[in-house]
Parts: C-alpha cells; sequence; structure tokens
C-alpha cells in the first residue's frame, strides 16, 4: 500500500530522512516512534506530499510520488490526516468542517455529505455536536472531529501525527478508543505517538526512528520485549518507566 | 459664539461639503467611499500578489508598497493633478485626479493589512485544508481568507478612518469636501471657531460609527467565544 525506497530528504543542511526503506501493506497499523526530531513526523507528512523528497521514491496506492504527472488531490483524497493540534476550521461549524472537502474537492452533494458527516460523528462518539463550533469543544472532542473530518473523504489510508500528544490525559483514551475501532476495521494507518500502550494493543508493526533513520522495526511483542537496538532499549527504559 | 452660521449655511456645508452635490466638484463621503472599496479590493489583490512564490509577481508588489508607502498623499495628487496633463495633453477634473491617487496611495497600506492578516493564519490550517485535497484556491477561498478577514478587521478600519479625514487633502487641488466648504464659509463669515468644531463633530461621527458597525461585523464573523 505504502513504500519508501532510499527516501531521502534534507532541511538544508539536516538530514532529516537518511535511506528510508519501509513497506505498509493494505490493512496494517504501523506505529512509528522515537525521539523528538528524529524525523517520525517527517516521514509521515512526505506520504501525502505536504513534504517533498529530495530522492528516492514512495509509491502509495500504486503510484509514484515522484512522477511530474501524479495527481496530487486524488493522492490526498485516498490519504486522510490527523494532527497534532487538531487544525479545525475554527469559524465554520463541526458539520461544515467535516463537509467541505467531499463537497469541494469530491463534489459530493451537500446532503448527501452532511449524511456521511452524520455518521462519521456517530461512530466518533459526538452525534450531538455537529452544530457546536471547534472552540467550544474539548480537546478530545476536536480531535475526534478532526478524525472524522479526514474519514469523510473515504480515504484508504490514515495517518496520525501525534494525535494525543496535545490532549488533557483523561482525553486521550477517547481519542485512542476510535482510533482502535478504526483500525479493527481493516484501515491502513501510519501513527506517530508516544502512546506504547496503544502500540504494543493495536499495531502490527513498530519502526523505531533516531537521527533520520529507522533504527529497528519490528512486531510490537519483540519490540517490547526486546529491543534490538541499544537506542530503542535506551528509549524504551525512559519512555516506559513512568 | 453663534451657531446662527452652521444653520445658514447648513446646505452647502453638508451637501456640497460633506456628500458632493453642489456647483463645485467635492464631496468627502463621494470620494471616501469610492476609494476605500476600490482601494481595499486593489489592495487585497497586492497583498495576494505579496504572497506568490514566484518573484515576477511578489517582487513588483514588494516594490509597489515600500515606493507608494514612502511618499507623502499630497505628493502623489500633485503627480496625478500636474503629470497626467503634462504627459497627455487633457486635464482630468478634479474628482477623478483626487479619487485615482486616494485608491493607487491607500492600496498599499491596505496591502500590508491583508497580507499581514493572512500571514496571521496558522500554518496548521493550510496543512489540514491541503491534506484533504483543496486547492490553493478553495483554500484561500474558504478557509484562509475567512479567518484573516477577521484578524485584519480593526486594522482595517483604522485605515478607512484615516483615509476619511485625509479626503481633506484633496482640496489643494481645488476640490470641495467638507474642510474645504468650511473654509470658504468661514472666509466669508469669519467664524473659525464655531464652523470648525461643527465639522469636527461630523468628521467624529462618521469615525465613530464606522467602528461600532465594525464590532458588530466583528462579532458575527467570530460567532464562537475563542
Amino acid at each position: 500500500m505504502i513504500e519508501f525506497r532510499k527516501v531521502n530528504k534534507w532541511f538544508g543542511s539536516l538530514h532529516v530522512l537518511e535511506d528510508i526503506d519501509l513497506t505498509i501493506e493494505a490493512g496494517k497499523v504501523v506505529v512509528v516512534c522515537g525521539p523528538s526530531g528524529s524525523g517520525k513526523s517527517t516521514l509521515i507528512r512526505c506520504i501525502n506530499r505536504l513534504e517533498t523528497i529530495q530522492s528516492g521514491d514512495i509509491i502509495v496506492d500504486g503510484s509514484s510520488l515522484s512522477d511530474a504527472k501524479l495527481d496530487t488531490v486524488k493522492l490526498r483524497t485516498e490519504v486522510g490526516m490527523v494532527f497534532q493540534s487538531f487544525n479545525l476550521y475554527p469559524h465554520m461549524t463541526v458539520l461544515r468542517n467535516i463537509t467541505l472537502a467531499p463537497v469541494k474537492v469530491k463534489h459530493v452533494s451537500p446532503a448527501e455529505a452532511e449524511k456521511i458527516a452524520a455518521v462519521l460523528l456517530e461512530r466518533v462518539g459526538i452525534p450531538d455536536k455537529s452544530q457546536a463550533y471547534p472552540a467550544n469543544l474539548s480537546g478530545g472532542q476536536q480531535q475526534r472531529v478532526a478524525i472524522a473530518r479526514a474519514l469523510a473523504m473515504k480515504p484508504k489510508i490514515m495517518l496520525f501525527d501525534e494525535p494525543t500528544s496535545a490532549l488533557d490525559p483523561e482525553m486521550i483514551n477517547e481519542v485512542l478508543e476510535v482510533m482502535t475501532d478504526l483500525a479493527r476495521d481493516g484501515m491502513t494507518m501510519v501513527v506517530v505517538t508516544h502512546e506504547m500502550g496503544f502500540a504494543r494493543r493495536v499495531a502490527h508493526r513498530i519502526v523505531f526512528m533516531d537521527q533520520g533513520r529507522i533504527v529497528e522495526a519490528n512486531e510490537p511483542e519483540k519490540f517490547f520485549a526486546a529491543p534490538e537496538s541499544a537506542r530503542a532499549q535506551q528509549f524504551l527504559s525512559k519512555i516506559l518507566s513512568h | 459664539m453663534d451657531f446662527q452660521v452652521i444653520f445658514n449655511n447648513f446646505r452647502f456645508l453638508i451637501l456640497q461639503g460633506f456628500f458632493g452635490f453642489g456647483t463645485f466638484a467635492g464631496g468627502t463621503l463621494r470620494l471616501a467611499l469610492p476609494a476605500i472599496v476600490l482601494g481595499f479590493i486593489l489592495g487585497t489583490f497586492i497583498g495576494l500578489a505579496r504572497l506568490a512564490r514566484s518573484r515576477w509577481i511578489h517582487w513588483p508588489a514588494r516594490i509597489y508598497v515600500e515606493f507608494f508607502r514612502g511618499v507623502p498623499l499630497v505628493m502623489v495628487i500633485f503627480w496625478f493633478w500636474f503629470i497626467i496633463p503634462a504627459l497627455t495633453g487633457k486635464s482630468l477634473p478634479e474628482y477623478a485626479v483626487a479619487l485615482t491617487a486616494f485608491v493607487i496611495f491607500e492600496a498599499a497600506y491596505l496591502a500590508e493589512i491583508v497580507r499581514a492578516g493572512i500571514q496571521s493564519v496558522p500554518r496548521g490550517q493550510i496543512e489540514a485544508a491541503t491534506a484533504t485535497g483543496l486547492s490553493r484556491a478553495q483554500l484561500m477561498r474558504h478557509v484562509v481568507l475567512p479567518q484573516a478577514l477577521r484578524n485584519m478587521i480593526p486594522a482595517l478600519v483604522t485605515q478607512f478612518i484615516v483615509l476619511l479625514k485625509d479626503t481633506s487633502l484633496a482640496s489643494i487641488i481645488g476640490y470641495v469636501d467638507l474642510t474645504k466648504a468650511a473654509q470658504i464659509v468661514n472666509n466669508r463669515e469669519i467664524r473659525p471657531f464655531e464652523l470648525y468644531l461643527f465639522i469636527a463633530l461630523i468628521y467624529w461621527l462618521c469615525s465613530y460609527s464606522m467602528s461600532r458597525y465594525t464590532r458588530r461585523w466583528e462579532n458575527r464573523l467570530s460567532p464562537s467565544p475563542s
């Protein structure tokens, strides 16, 4: 579904992604973890081309992102994304946040889009908030709306960039539950997160990054029980000790 | 103090000076309103141009802004008054000259306000919209500009109020605005205190109603407390 082939990216002289090779199969959940500045966010932002790469290639659902004729709009309708800071449109109701892209990009009729939105709001557990504005919602509710907004495009892949890092502890679970449901339904997901409990329960594979490289990629049982690299051992001992 | 002078000359001051109906080319409102609307439209385009990726678009816009911000408005009015006849051999009427000068001059200031407003919208908004497949034009129209406009309102209104009061500068080419009308009456009646107090009140009422109206406009654009 997603394939990184020897991907390299620099920000100026900083080598943020170094020789990344990674294959993510359809229906799988991959959790990307690692210390800050290790290139995790950049990695997933390359998948929907919010970032461009300098060498190598990324294949998403059969099309190469380095193809000059790539239809980026089509790519982005197939890849949904959820951000750390929610990024809901503050001047629109929850309903309009969700229906905007289906109506404008996929030319779904407003009535049809609203129906889809209602179903999605039900699914993320806030069916009664369609007329609310983002500022009137809690962080957890906002992030669930953001997930619904991404799902409204009926994507084949969902990217999550630290979706719970800006949330109060008690709201983290409500978001993780929605993500767990999504994973159960067979969505292909790439999740950057520090939630190791979620990684252990839901992920099919853990990718550990440090300084722009993939240091280790393994099944969660193996990764948590016996990380191969010293860097991952050190990281886990810090993150799991509290 | 004798305010009889105001009543005797009320029609001239208000109709000719303020609204611009009368024998002379003039009118504060007749100049200020189109200048605000046209200046804002031109300013929006220049402000957007300043943010364009292509240097062939953003450099000319930047030069425009830096140039017109750096010269006095009176001078711009003089240029159009003297240079157009010198170049074309035909002189333009006072109203056309004043309006052109104001629109071109104000657009430089308004462009900066528009640019700052657009840049005040967090990057995450653009990323979220991009990630759902919206084109640049669509995300500007539906996501960025509505939020930018809300942030621009206080600065915009300040600029509109400045513009309204600056229209009195058009009197240097014989345009009879409110200030000039008061001056004409005063030359005959020698009642400077009453006359200038009266026009100050008119200017103040205009400015105040603009800022009152804006507050309502601002509230309407932010239905959610943030």
